[in-house]
C-alpha cells in the first residue's frame, strides 16, 4: 500500500515539476505576478511528494519487502539496518530517485531562502530548476522505476554487493549527489540570467553560497569515497583515476574554480560571462559524471546500470541542457558588460589564473577518460588511459597551482606588485624550502617526488598562515576577523596538507609481502610482527576467516590488529578487511591473504606515512567553505528584503 | 605461457569483461609471495612495470594489484622476461605483442596518442592567450576611461594614498 502510495506520489511530483517548469516561466516573461508566484508552492510541494516517495522506498527496504523487485535485487533479510537503509540508494533506480530528491531539495531551499530575489529571476531559477527535475522524474518513470513489483515475491533477496555494506560508503553517496545536483542551483542561475539577460554583482553573491554549498559536499563525498578506498579496496591505495572517481572528480574541480571567479563577479563585478560559462560547464560535468556512471560506457567498479536505453536517455538529458544553456551563452553572453578594470598583476589576475589551471586540470582529466573511446572509434585503437598518464599529466598543473596559490592570494585587487607580496611571505617560503631539503637529505635513493610535494604543501599552508595574520598584525583582532577570511585560509590550509600527505605517502610507502607462520616474528620497517592465530568465524549475512596479528615497536606492544577475509555466501564474493593502526604520523595496514601449502599465510603489511592527512586535509577544505558559506555577508543578503521581494536588488556592492 | 594467447581476440573481450565476476572468487590476491624475484634490483623493476600493464579481464586495475588468475600468470611473464635479461621496453614491447595496445595503462606517444598527451599544455597555453587578451583589454579600459576615471598616473596616486 505505502509503495502505491509512494509511486503515486513520484508521478504527482513529475506533473508539479511540469506546471513549475512552464507556469513561472511565462509569467516571468509577460510579468504577469500572479504566474510567477506559482513557482514557490509547486517547489516546495514537489520536494513534499519526492521525499514521500524515496520515503516510501526506504520502507520498503527496511521492512524487507521482496515483492519489490529492487528490494529482492538488492536486499537480504539478514542484512544489518544500516545496511539496508544505504541499499536504498545502492542501485541504479534507488540512487536516481535519491537524485531527483535533491534537485527538488534544492529547488525548495532556493523558494524559502530567496525571499531577496528579484521576482523574475526567483521565477525563472525555479523553473529551470524544476526543468531539471523534469527529465529525471522522467528518466525514472519510463526507465528506471523503482516501484516496479514481482508477481510472485521471493522468501529472500539476493543481498547487497558486499563491498557496499560499509559504512564509509553507505554515506558517500548522498554526499556526492548533494555535490553534483547543488551544482545545478548555480546552473539555474546562471540559465536565469542569462534569460534575464542581467548579470552583477547581487546576482553572483546569489550564486556562490550554492556554489559553496555544492563544493563543501562533493568534498566530502570525494573524501569518503577515497577513505572507503583506502581501508576497503585492498592495498590501501586512495585514488585509481577510475572513470568513475574522474566523475565526480571533474565537476569538483570546476565548481572550485566556479567559486573563485564568483568572487571576481561579486567584488569587481568582472569575468561575468566566464563565470556563467563555467556554472553551465560545472553542472555539465556533474551529467556527463551521471552518464559515465549510469550507462556503463566505460565499464568500472562503480557502473551497476549497463543499460544503453538508460545510457541514451541520460545523453539526451546532456545535451539538451548543456547544448541549450550553451546556445543560450552564445546568444546572450556579449551582453554581459564587465566593469572593473584590473592590471595583469592583482588579484583578478592571481584568480584567473587559479581559473585556467583547475580548468585545464579539469580538461585533461576529461580528456583522458574519454580517449579510449574516441581511439576506438575514430582511430580503430584499443587502448587503455590510466593512472600513469593522468598522474603525469595532471599533476603537473596541480604543483603549478599551489606554487602560485600563496602569492595569488595576497595580492591587492586591481593593481598589485609582486615583489611586495613575494616580500611578505619570505618566512613561509624560507621554512618551507628547508623542510623540503631536510626531507631529500634524510632519504636516500628515493624519487623527488616527496620533497617537491611537501615543498608545495608547506609553501601553502605557511602562505595561508602568513595571509591570515598579515590581515591583523595581531593576536587579538585575529578572532574578530571575517569568516570568510577564516574560511579562505582554512581552505587553502586544507589543501596544502592534501598536497602535503599524498606526496608523503607516495614517496616514502613501505610494502612487505611474505607468508608469515603462527608464531614466527617478521619484521617490517620499524615494526616486529607476529601472526598469533587465524580463526575462522561467522558473521550476520557473511563468513570470515581473521587473522590475530600482534605488532611491537623496540620491545613496546603497539598494537593488536585482526585484518579479515570475508566470504559473503549470498552475494558469492569474497572481500578483503584490511586492519588498520591509524596513527597521527603513520597507518600500519594489515592484510592478510590464502594459506600456503607449508601452512603459513600469505601477510600484507604496509607502512603508510602521513595518510590520515589526506582526508584531514579535505576535511579543513571542507571546513573552511563552511566558514566561508557562514560568512556575515551571507546571512545578511540572505535575509535581505523578506517580505518586499520583488523590489529590492538585494544590498548594495561595494568592491572593496 | 604460449596457451594465454586464445585469452585475448577482440570477439573474446566482452566475454571475458563478463567472465571477471566470476573469476573473482578463485582469488589470489594480487602480488604472491612466491612470484617475488629473488634480486630486489629485478623485483623492484618488475613492480613498476606491473602498474604500468592492465589486468586484461578487470575493471581498471593493474596487474600488480589484481587478484585474477590471468595478471597472476602476467605477472609471472613480466619476471621471467626481466630475468631472462629484457630492458624494460623489451618487457613492454613483448606484452603488447601478445596482447595488444590495450594492455598500457600508460598510452604510448605513437599516431593520434600525441594529441592525448600535448591536449593539457596545448590547453594551458590557449588559456594563457585568451587569459592575456583579455586583461590586456581590461588593462587598456583602464588606461583609456576606468571605472573611476582615474589615469594611470592618477590611480597609481590614489593608491599610494589609500596604502598609506
Amino acid at each position: 500500500m505505502i509503495t502505491e502510495l509512494g509511486h503515486f506520489a513520484l508521478i504527482l511530483a513529475f506533473m508539479i515539476a511540469i506546471v513549475q517548469m512552464v507556469v513561472p516561466l511565462i509569467g516571468a516573461q509577460k510579468r504577469w505576478p500572479g504566474w510567477m508566484a506559482v513557482a514557490e508552492p509547486a517547489a516546495q510541494a514537489q520536494f513534499f511528494f519526492t521525499a514521500f516517495a524515496f520515503g516510501a522506498l526506504v520502507w520498503a527496504f527496511v521492512t524487507s519487502d521482496f515483492s519489490l523487485r529492487l528490494v529482492t535485487l538488492n536486499s537480504h533479510s539478514a542484512k544489518p539496518m544500516l545496511y539496508k537503509i544505504s541499499g536504498t540508494w545502492g542501485n541504479h533506480e534507488g540512487s536516481m530517485l535519491l537524485w531527483v530528491l535533491i534537485v527538488a531539495l534544492f529547488g525548495a531551499l532556493a523558494s524559502v531562502f530567496g525571499n531577496g530575489l528579484p521576482q523574475t529571476l526567483k521565477a525563472r531559477v525555479l523553473a529551470v530548476q524544476a526543468s531539471i527535475g523534469v527529465a529525471f522524474f522522467a528518466f525514472i518513470l519510463f526507465t528506471s522505476n523503482p516501484f516496479l513489483r514481482l508477481s510472485v515475491a521471493p522468501f529472500d533477496g539476493q543481498d547487497l554487493n558486499p563491498l557496499l555494506q560499509d559504512p564509509g560508503l553507505a554515506f558517500h553517496p548522498p554526499f556526492l549527489y548533494l555535490g553534483y545536483v547543488g551544482l545545478s542551483m548555480a546552473f539555474s542561475f546562471a540559465v536565469a540570467a542569462l534569460i534575464e539577460g542581467r548579470v552583477d554583482a547581487a546576482w553572483a553573491r546569489w550564486v556562490r553560497p550554492w556554489t559553496l554549498a555544492a563544493w563543501i559536499f562533493l568534498t566530502i563525498g570525494i573524501a569518503l569515497g577515497s577513505w572507503w578506498a583506502y581501508y576497503e579496496l585492498g592495498w590501501g591505495g586512495f585514488w585509481f583515476w577510475d572513470p568513475v572517481e574522474n566523475a565526480s572528480f571533474m565537476p569538483w574541480l570546476l565548481a572550485a574554480a566556479l567559486l573563485h571567479s564568483a568572487i571576481v563577479v561579486e567584488k569587481r563585478e568582472a569575468l561575468k560571462s566566464w563565470t556563467i560559462l563555467l556554472a553551465i560547464l560545472a553542472f555539465g560535468f556533474s551529467l556527463i559524471g551521471t552518464f559515465i556512471v549510469r550507462s556503463g560506457l566505460l565499464t568500472s567498479v562503480h557502473a551497476f546500470a549497463n543499460d544503453s536505453e538508460r545510457g541514451i536517455f541520460i545523453l539526451i538529458i546532456l545535451a539538451f541542457f548543456t547544448g541549450g544553456a550553451l546556445t543560450l551563452f552564445a546568444a546572450r553572453a556579449q551582453s554581459m558588460q564587465a566593469r572593473g578594470v584590473f592590471g595583469l598583476v592583482s588579484r583578478e589576475g592571481a584568480l584567473v589564473t587559479n581559473n585556467i589551471l583547475l580548468a585545464v586540470g579539469c580538461f585533461v582529466v576529461f580528456f583522458g577518460t574519454l580517449w579510449p573511446i574516441v581511439a576506438e572509434m575514430a582511430f580503430d585503437r584499443k587502448l587503455s588511459v590510466g593512472p600513469p598518464f593522468f598522474n603525469a599529466a595532471f599533476t603537473p598543473f596541480m604543483v603549478l597551482l599551489g606554487a602560485a596559490l600563496p602569492i595569488g592570494a595576497m595580492m591587492p585587487w586591481k593593481r598589485g606588485k609582486l615583489r611586495r607580496t613575494l616580500y611578505k611571505l619570505r618566512y613561509a617560503f624560507g621554512l618551507a624550502l628547508a623542510l623540503a631539503v631536510l626531507a631529500w637529505a634524510m632519504q636516500t635513493g628515493r624519487s623527488g617526488l616527496g620533497p617537491i610535494g611537501l615543498f608545495v604543501g608547506a609553501w601553502v599552508v605557511f602562505g595561508a598562515a602568513v595571509d591570515l595574520w598579515g590581515r591583523t598584525g595581531s593576536l587579538g583582532r585575529l578572532s574578530r576577523l571575517p569568516r570568510a577570511d577564516w574560511g579562505k585560509a582554512t581552505a587553502h590550509a586544507g589543501l596544502g596538507v592534501t598536497i602535503f600527505a599524498i606526496a608523503g605517502l607516495t614517496a616514502w610507502e613501505q610494502e612487505d609481502i611474505r607468508v608469515a607462520q603462527i608464531g614466527q616474528p617478521f619484521t617490517v620497517g620499524a615494526y616486529s610482527l607476529t601472526l598469533d592465530s587465524v580463526e575462522r568465524a561467522r558473521g550476520p549475512n557473511y563468513f570470515t576467516t581473521m587473522g590475530t596479528v600482534s605488532v611491537r615497536s623496540s620491545g613496546k606492544d603497539v598494537a593488536v590488529l585482526y585484518p579479515e577475509k570475508r566470504d559473503y555466501p549470498v552475494a558469492k564474493m569474497p572481500t578483503t578487511e584490511a586492519a588498520i593502526d591509524y596513527r597521527l604520523l603513520r597507518d600500519l595496514y594489515v592484510v592478510i591473504g590464502d594459506q600456503q601449502d607449508n601452512g603459513g599465510w600469505t601477510v600484507r603489511t604496509y607502512i603508510k606515512p602521513l595518510a590520515n592527512w589526506i582526508w584531514g586535509g579535505c576535511l579543513l577544505m571542507a571546513l573552511g567553505g563552511l566558514l566561508s558559506l557562514s560568512d556575515r555577508r551571507f546571512r545578511v543578503a540572505a535575509g535581505a528584503g523578506r517580505g518586499q521581494a520583488g523590489t529590492v536588488k538585494s544590498t548594495g556592492v561595494a568592491a572593496e | 605461457m604460449t596457451g594465454l594467447k586464445p585469452y585475448f581476440s577482440a570477439l573474446t573481450l566482452t566475454m571475458v569483461l563478463a567472465a571477471c565476476i566470476a573469476l573473482l572468487p578463485t582469488f589470489s590476491a594480487a602480488v604472491q609471495p612466491d612470484e617475488v624475484l629473488s634480486d630486489p634490483v629485478l623485483e623492484e623493476r618488475a613492480r613498476d612495470l606491473s602498474q604500468d600493464l592492465r589486468c586484461l579481464v578487470c575493471r581498471n586495475e593493474n596487474i600488480d594489484e589484481s587478484n585474477a588468475e590471468l595478471a597472476r600468470d602476467l605477472r609471472i611473464l613480466v619476471r621471467e622476461r626481466l630475468v631472462a635479461g629484457d630492458s624494460n621496453t623489451e618487457v613492454i614491447n613483448f606484452v603488447v605483442d601478445r596482447y595488444g595496445e590495450y594492455v598500457l595503462l600508460r598510452p604510448t606517444t605513437t599516431g593520434a596518442n600525441w594529441l592525448l598527451w600535448a591536449a593539457g599544455p596545448l590547453m594551458l597555453l590557449l588559456a594563457l592567450a585568451m587569459a592575456g587578451g583579455y586583461m590586456r583589454a581590461r588593462g587598456r579600459d583602464a588606461g583609456a576611461e576606468g571605472e573611476t576615471g582615474l589615469n594611470d598616473e592618477e590611480q597609481a596616486r590614489l593608491d599610494k594614498i589609500l596604502e598609506q
